[in-house]
């Protein structure tokens, strides 16, 4: 379990806060995720959880003990973390990539085991990268790139998982995979906590949403209590409505064609805005 | 394939090794060479082999190794393939310790690369600083042109203070600048093999962690890398190398640009073997280098950092291409 209480983070020389008070959960066992507009401090949770920046007031806890009095080994084989930005620079064959998802288990000297090589194999399959194995990460497109990402946070391990825009670059089949990849991981026992833009797909995957908005939670619970029309649309200042999607059921957010105003409220145009 | 690679390397590095010994101003046959290794033969012969090419020859390859481990190391911690102690101003950092401690009086050969490690120590955290404050360091050119300023200012020291010099106390403002193994003596070849030998140590038993750090600042942290202080170490190991190399040689670009791309175009991929190859690579092409330097025009001598960055030049700007 990932907690968040109460957490203030402010970055240097920034003159406001990129989160104020803001507290959530990502229980073992469900599939939570964080959406928001741009800037709105998602990554910054990320950030603060892997304690590249230090929150001003209040902290993290995993499984009940604060992130400070984690190793940061012994933290990263707990948590594995996608973080949202990555780019190679050195050629390397997507299995050595993965690899280094033991690398928090390994010792300076230490070859990797029969175990390390079958969790490897294993993330490769899970992922979707098994016959990519012998290729060169920089010789990648933006799907496969992120899937081996995502491969390499599954050899990493532990039972709780964080991963910030997954499905940045994938097209629908391989986005779809990802999010049932991640709604299984959830489902097998471990905490999964998701950044993402694509509000629809976490309403039907997603237990529980948390919406962030200038830092601050600006409403959290189950898909449907999210996923107000009235709170969207302030949020995102762009007009919109929620409608219920007719093959699954879920509320599904639908943009209006419109404009913003200099004031930040939005508006539709007609006609669509009849519907 | 991967023990062919590294039995072909030592075979090159030997035989020219090899070729070092036999060719210069006194071409001497193998046989000849090998009788006054062992003290035999021509006494002549004996003097030069053993009293001057065997020391030119042993510091050039540990200078060429160290030289090759510093770039291999910085270019993967920093995610930088242009990186090396040269260009990022390390080694003219260590340069001026040197020199400074040189005009101060300090002669021991075991306490001048001390004040270069300080002085290049000091060059990467300014190099670093201003790469920060000039858009961060994740952009490699920034890096490298911060280098490059520091490397300006501190040829602009060296030849300030060497201008002062007397001329028999401290060795000239070319020597430092263009980099020399020809007057090398042995109590300084142990002294310099003594930092290589701990500043290589250092930076095989971190290899895994460059792995880890070339992937990017928070990848690295994601993995459990503690990177601040991992950088910092791995910078530290580089600069303790390169710095040796400046005090015992003088200022020898390109070497750590050029040996860590020979070492991955053969498909090394993990660090700790790439250090390791690039010791192999570094005092290989060094001797080579130092060959050319020696032979090529007969009875001048060319500065061995001019061969280099002969060498090097055309190399950056093949690599330079491809960043843009």
């Amino acid at each position: 379990m990932i907690h968040f209480r109460d957490v203030s983070a402010k970055y240097p020389r920034a003159t406001r806060e990129a989160l104020s008070g803001v507290s959530l959960t990502a229980p073992a066992g469900a599939f939570t995720a964080v959406v928001g507009p741009n800037g709105s401090g998602k990554s910054t949770l990320v950030r603060v959880l892997l304690r590249r920046l230090a929150p001003r007031s209040g902290g993290a806890e995993i499984d009940g003990r604060p992130l400070e009095t984690f190793d940061a080994r012994e933290l990263a084989r707990r948590v594995a973390v996608v973080p949202q930005r990555e780019s190679a620079v050195f050629s390397l064959p997507v299995h050595e990539y993965v690899s280094l998802g033991r690398y928090p288990h390994e010792g300076p000297w230490r070859a990797a085991t029969q175990r390390d090589v079958a969790l490897v194999d294993r993330a490769m399959d899970d992922a979707g990268v098994a016959d990519l194995a012998t290729r060169d990460i920089l010789a990648l497109s933006g799907g496969e790139w992120q899937r081996a990402r995502i491969a390499r946070a599954l050899a990493q391990g532990g039972d709780a998982m964080v991963l910030d825009e997954p499905t940045t670059f994938l097209d629908v089949g391989h986005e779809m995979g990802m999010f049932e990849l991640l709604a299984s991981l959830a489902r097998a026992g471990r905490a999964v906590l998701v950044i993402s833009h694509q509000l629809n797909l976490i309403a039907r995957f997603a237990d529980a949403m948390v919406l962030l908005h200038d830092g601050k939670v600006a409403a959290a619970g189950a898909p449907a209590v999210v996923m107000q029309a009235t709170t969207l649309e302030r949020v995102y200042q762009w007009p919109l409505v929620v409608t219920r999607d007719p093959a699954v059921g879920a509320p599904a957010l639908v943009p209006l064609r419109g404009h913003r105003h200099s004031s930040g409220r939005a508006s539709a145009t007609t006609p669509e805005s009849s519907s | 394939m991967r023990g062919a690679l590294w039995v072909g390397g030592l075979i090159v590095l030997l035989v020219l090794c090899a070729l070092a010994v036999a060719l210069g101003p006194v071409p001497l046959g193998l046989g000849e060479v090998w009788d006054a290794l062992m003290g035999e033969g021509d006494p002549n012969a004996v003097a030069i082999v053993r009293a001057i090419r065997l020391p030119r020859l042993t510091l050039a390859v540990i200078v060429g190794a160290a030289l090759g481990m510093a770039g291999a190391a910085l270019q993967g911690s920093l995610r930088n393939a242009l990186a090396e102690p040269y260009l990022l101003g390390v080694s003219g950092g260590a340069a001026v310790g040197a020199v400074l401690a040189f005009g101060a009086g300090v002669r021991d050969a075991s306490t001048i690369p001390i004040f270069a490690c300080l002085g290049g120590g000091m060059a990467v955290g300014a190099v670093l600083l201003i790469a920060r404050a000039a858009g961060g360091r994740a952009d490699p050119r920034v890096l490298i042109m911060a280098g490059v300023i520091m490397g300006a200012f501190a040829n602009a020291v060296i030849m300030v203070v060497l201008a002062n010099a007397p001329p028999n106390t401290v060795r000239g403002a070319v020597w430092w600048m263009m980099g020399s193994v020809a007057d090398a003596g042995w109590a300084q070849i142990r002294w310099l093999a003594a930092y290589v030998v701990v500043g290589a140590a250092a930076l095989l038993f971190m290899a895994r962690e460059i792995d880890v750090l070339a992937l990017g600042e928070e990848p690295a942290a994601a993995l459990g890398l503690d990177v601040d202080r991992s950088a910092r170490r791995i910078y530290l190991a580089s600069s303790l190398l390169a710095a040796a190399t400046v005090a015992a040689a003088g200022l020898i670009g390109f070497v750590g640009l050029m040996v860590p791309h020979i070492v991955r175009a053969f498909g090394v991929r993990r660090h700790r073997a790439i250090v390791a190859g690039a010791a192999l690579v570094g005092a290989a092409l060094l001797v080579a280098a130092d060959l050319v330097a020696r032979t090529a025009m007969p009875p001048a001598e060319l500065p061995l950092g001019a061969v280099t960055a002969l060498l090097g030049v055309p190399f950056f700007l093949l690599r330079i291409r491809k960043l843009t």
